[in-house]
């Protein structure tokens, strides 16, 4: 009689329960990821992509599957999701043999052997050189590149007619113009280091060291006097009202739209919403006199390193995604400048996205070391007491430096 | 508040399936009341439906696990099954047909995960130990073959000589083919159309669906350019191209070393989970490994947690005590005000109270940091006219705040227990003290309150077990912030335990994740927070005699 009920919703839910523990994850992925594991349809190829790629990856999956007659399955996931779900997945089996992900996630994934080298043959000169740098640790590339970003000073053409060349005169401009705020800077009491780093770099404080090939070693550079001076400008700044830590992203992108401020740094991403206003894209102005450059961010594609389907993965990748028509679709969906040099030219011919890679060409990839977390831990927070006053800028500098090299050390 | 829904499921429903039980038991005692005879009933055949579409989903459970490999999985979900059948066929084993769903249940979500949570907390399951030796090899072998700088890419052929997989490839326009024990060498007589080669007499040429077919084959096959091991091999990534490469490290299953060949170093496979070599470098890929009470050991052996993790410990008491006391007193005045007759639309009133209670704790929780921003918020804009009050940027002011929030999330919660329990008071009582004259003041005191806390102590108990684990408050209302400005680490003045595991354990991104150390820290939680509740439930059974 009834009595089957809840036995049958044990069981039920036994079985859920225990096939979820076993792909250790409790999404939607783990049954479709698992077809390839299974060894049922070997041809089966796998794809993570998120929301906004979803229909450019589409794309080139369609051309792929017609012309090698295999399947290309994507699995949508959430951005945020897919690196903790990919390490998670990967060594039992379940993970993808593709993902879609950011450059800055390599230490980690290699560190935990969960990608595989791609080989771009000579197709790497067809890239931009820092999406490639982005992707390389000692010597060897780890993904494929498709859109690279990066901050850059965007300028209300109706309130600053002249590209700032340094933040005085930046700052002047808007004052000349009368507006609420001169430069926007999205900064939050937790700090914004990463928006900040052009001012940074333009102190000469870059904060690991490099090696001769462009990777980052785990030797901190931002301390000394670079640094220090750059800490004294942060609080002049916030002293002055230049700098608050009480803009958030959502204050200055709404400000910035109703035309009060002629300038505000930011990114391809903030674009969308100044839609009604003129806009000119140009570098982020020099603080401390040398050139401010803005970390670079690359999107590309990993290969998964227990792939079954390895030579798949690696042809859908070097053949059909590192093609113009490909990552122009991908331009379009995430209006990130493309990669690839070609399909980056194409895109050139919006002046905006011409003006974000111009910086970004210049500019350095973010480290992707896992010491970098320690850094973030501790950069933000002093940056926003310093220009909120809280604290005395050298002395906090200093101690942030010695914190940082403690936890590196730990 | 997010999980006051499930302490209330908690303290009524421990399993969350007496509801579906109780159903049947009046059924099942009809059952064995009836004589069985005669023609099957429907009831039967019903019984035994559903248990085929039990075993069904047993055996299809146990195919899944077999064929992932999970052998524990597997044997479970057997004895799992066996059980059921057993204990809903025999006749013998009424008690357990209403206890085993529950049994079951307890057993998958609460004794494997705290046992999964335990085997951790001794492994160094985390960044860069992250699975199993074979893997790890396997990761370290890959990531250190070099393509040789400079060289060119073939235009390469798949080809199968006498079946052994070979690779044809063309060198200034001859082509060469080889195999894996057999080095490259020219086959003057094979057709090469195109820059590539098509025909090669001796071996047939893979077609693309062969060559998918054996595609792990392919990609694992390195051909040898020339006698010597050191000139390299070629492989393919995509058996389109192929190009020259060699590998820097030398896996010696044997000794269980990795070689550099290009410097000659040794590293060890040791103990702890990772390739060490001589002068104490190490390969980065590890593997996980049992490292016994290590963990144990890093969570209070940081001095520069020292400091911190006491001002963190007292404030987690604070904050789970102070919120227990101050939403119980609130919802308590609250239930008793609008327990009065004379109060005119309670019902009302009562449904505005509860509103707090039905927003997502974690949503409420992101709302308020909003409304609490110094100089955007609206409570300093609006409320305030302006003023810059730091309400979670100072420390003492955050740490009301976070008190402020939780009072605002928690009240409807103890004010509905609260009411349920004024409700059911015996009325009898009530009046004898009327009876003996007492004053209202000491009819509440001495009859309402013992027999209110006798029904909510239990209550009151697994509130403070829940604040003193409450995550998503602190990490979305401050994030621990404000930060100590004296110490070395990131956390803050209104970090918690739990958030300081979070954090230590790199959770956050701040520092490699380790879910060793989480798990162990994790599990000094628990201890303390069981300790303290076994302790208060055995008060609260003296408390229960004396009234």
């Amino acid at each position: 009689m009834r009595r089957g009920i809840p036995a049958a919703a044990v069981t039920l839910g036994l079985a859920l329960a225990l096939t979820a523990c076993g792909a250790n994850s409790d999404d939607t992925s783990g049954d479709a990821s698992s077809a390839p594991a299974s060894g049922g349809s070997e041809d089966s190829l796998v794809v993570w992509v998120d929301e906004t790629r979803q229909a450019a990856v589409e794309v080139a999956a369609q051309a792929f599957e017609d012309e090698n007659d295999v399947d290309v399955e994507l699995v949508l996931k959430n951005f945020e999701d897919i690196r903790t779900d990919f390490l998670a997945q990967v060594p039992t089996g379940e993970g993808p043999d593709i993902t879609v992900g950011a450059h800055d996630w390599l230490g980690e994934l290699t560190s935990n052997g969960v990608v595989a080298p791609i080989e771009l043959g000579d197709k790497t000169e067809d890239f931009i050189d820092v999406a490639v740098e982005a992707f390389t640790q000692d010597g060897q590339v780890y993904g494929l590149p498709y859109a690279i970003e990066n901050v850059a000073l965007i300028r209300n053409t109706a309130l600053a007619a002249e590209a700032p060349a340094t933040w005085d005169q930046a700052v002047a401009a808007g004052q000349a113009a009368g507006t609420q705020y001169q430069v926007l800077i999205q900064t939050t009491p937790e700090g914004d280091p990463y928006t900040y780093y052009p001012l940074q770099t333009s102190f000469g404080a870059e904060v690991f060291a490099q090696n001769q090939d462009g990777s980052y070693t785990s030797d901190l550079t931002m301390g000394g006097a670079p640094g220090q001076a750059f800490a004294t400008w942060l609080q002049a700044q916030g002293a002055s009202g230049v700098l608050s830590t009480d803009v958030t992203y959502d204050i200055a992108v709404e400000a910035f739209k109703n035309g009060e401020a002629p300038f505000i740094i930011g990114g391809p991403w903030m674009v969308d919403q100044f839609e009604a206003l003129e806009l000119s894209i140009d570098p982020v102005p020099s603080a401390g006199g040398q050139p401010a450059l803005p970390f670079v961010g690359v999107q590309g594609f990993y290969v998964s390193a227990q792939s079954d389907n390895a030579l798949l993965a690696n042809d859908f990748l070097v053949n059909y995604i590192a093609t113009d028509e490909a990552q122009l679709a991908l331009y379009e969906a995430g209006n990130r400048p493309p990669a690839l040099a070609s399909a980056a030219e194409e895109a050139s011919s919006d002046p905006i996205t011409a003006g974000f890679l111009a910086v970004g060409e210049e500019s350095l990839p973010m480290p992707s070391i896992p010491e970098m977390g320690s850094v973030w831990a501790f950069w933000g927070v002093t940056e926003a007491n310093i220009i909120s006053g809280a604290a005395e800028p050298v002395a906090a500098w200093d101690k942030m430096i010695a914190d940082i090299q403690g936890a590196i050390g730990s | 508040m997010p999980s006051q829904p499930t302490l209330t499921g908690d303290a009524t429903d421990p399993t969350g399936t007496t509801g579906g039980t109780s159903g049947p038991r009046g059924l099942s005692a009809r059952d064995r009341d009836r004589p069985a005879r005669g023609p099957v009933r429907p009831g039967t055949l019903v019984k035994i439906a559903l248990m085929a579409v039990v075993n069904a989903l047993g055996v299809f459970g146990v195919l899944a696990a077999w064929r992932e490999g999970h052998m524990g999985i597997l044997a479970s979900m057997v004895a799992l099954v066996v059980v059921a059948d057993w204990v809903y066929f025999s006749k013998r084993t009424l008690p357990l047909k209403y206890i085993l769903p529950g049994l079951a249940f307890l057993l998958v979500y609460q004794v494997y995960v705290v046992g999964y949570t335990g085997w951790v907390a001794f492994t160094n399951y985390g960044d860069g130990h992250n699975s199993t030796k074979e893997q790890a090899v396997e990761a370290l072998l890959l990531q250190n073959e070099r393509r040789v700088e400079g060289s060119p890419t073939y235009p390469l052929t798949v080809v199968d000589r006498g079946g052994a997989l070979g690779f044809a490839i063309v060198e200034d326009g001859e082509a060469m083919v080889g195999t894996a024990d057999d080095p490259l060498s020219e086959v003057p007589d094979a057709t090469v159309d195109d820059d590539r080669v098509t025909e090669v007499p001796g071996a047939t040429v893979l077609s693309r669906q062969d060559i998918l077919r054996r595609q792990s084959e392919v990609t694992s096959l390195r051909v040898p350019v020339s006698d010597d091991p050191n000139d390299g091999w070629v492989r393919t990534q995509d058996a389109r191209t192929g190009f020259l490469a060699t590998p820097t490290l030398q896996w010696d299953p044997e000794a269980d070393t990795m070689t550099d060949v290009t410097t000659g170093t040794v590293y060890e496979a040791t103990s702890d989970g990772s390739f060490r070599s001589d002068d104490g470098q190490r390969l980065n890929v590890g593997w996980r490994v049992m490292v016994g009470l290590d963990n144990f050991r890093t969570a209070f052996g940081d001095e520069r947690y020292a400091q911190p993790f006491v001002k963190i410990l007292v404030w987690t008491f604070a904050f789970a005590i102070l919120s227990v006391v101050s939403t119980f007193l609130l919802g308590l005045f609250l239930a008793i005000t609008f327990n009065d007759t004379r109060v005119r639309g309670r019902k009302i009133y009562r449904t505005l109270l509860i509103f707090p209670y039905a927003i997502p704790g974690f949503l409420a929780a992101l709302l308020w940091s909003g409304m609490l921003n110094r100089s955007y918020g609206f409570i300093n804009q609006v409320l305030l006219g302006g003023a810059a009050v730091p309400w979670l940027t100072d420390p003492w002011l955050a740490k009301l705040s976070v008190l402020g929030v939780n009072l605002w999330l928690g009240f409807p919660y103890m004010f509905l227990i609260c009411t349920g329990a004024l409700q059911s008071l015996p009325g009898d009582v009530l009046e004898a003290a009327k009876v003996d004259g007492a004053s209202a003041w000491r009819t509440w005191r001495s009859v309402t309150l013992p027999l209110l806390l006798v029904a909510t102590s239990p209550l009151l108990i697994s509130s403070f077990a829940f604040n003193f684990n409450n995550f998503t408050l602190i990490y979305m209302l401050t994030g621990g912030g404000p930060r100590f400005a004296d110490a070395s680490v990131p956390l803050g003045h209104t970090d918690i335990l739990i958030s300081m595991v979070y954090s230590v354990s790199g959770l956050d991104g701040t520092a490699a994740k380790n879910y060793g150390l989480a798990s162990a820290l994790s599990i000094v939680i628990f201890l303390i927070v069981a300790t303290i509740s076994a302790i208060t439930f055995k008060r609260t059974k003296q408390f229960e005699e004396i009234s």
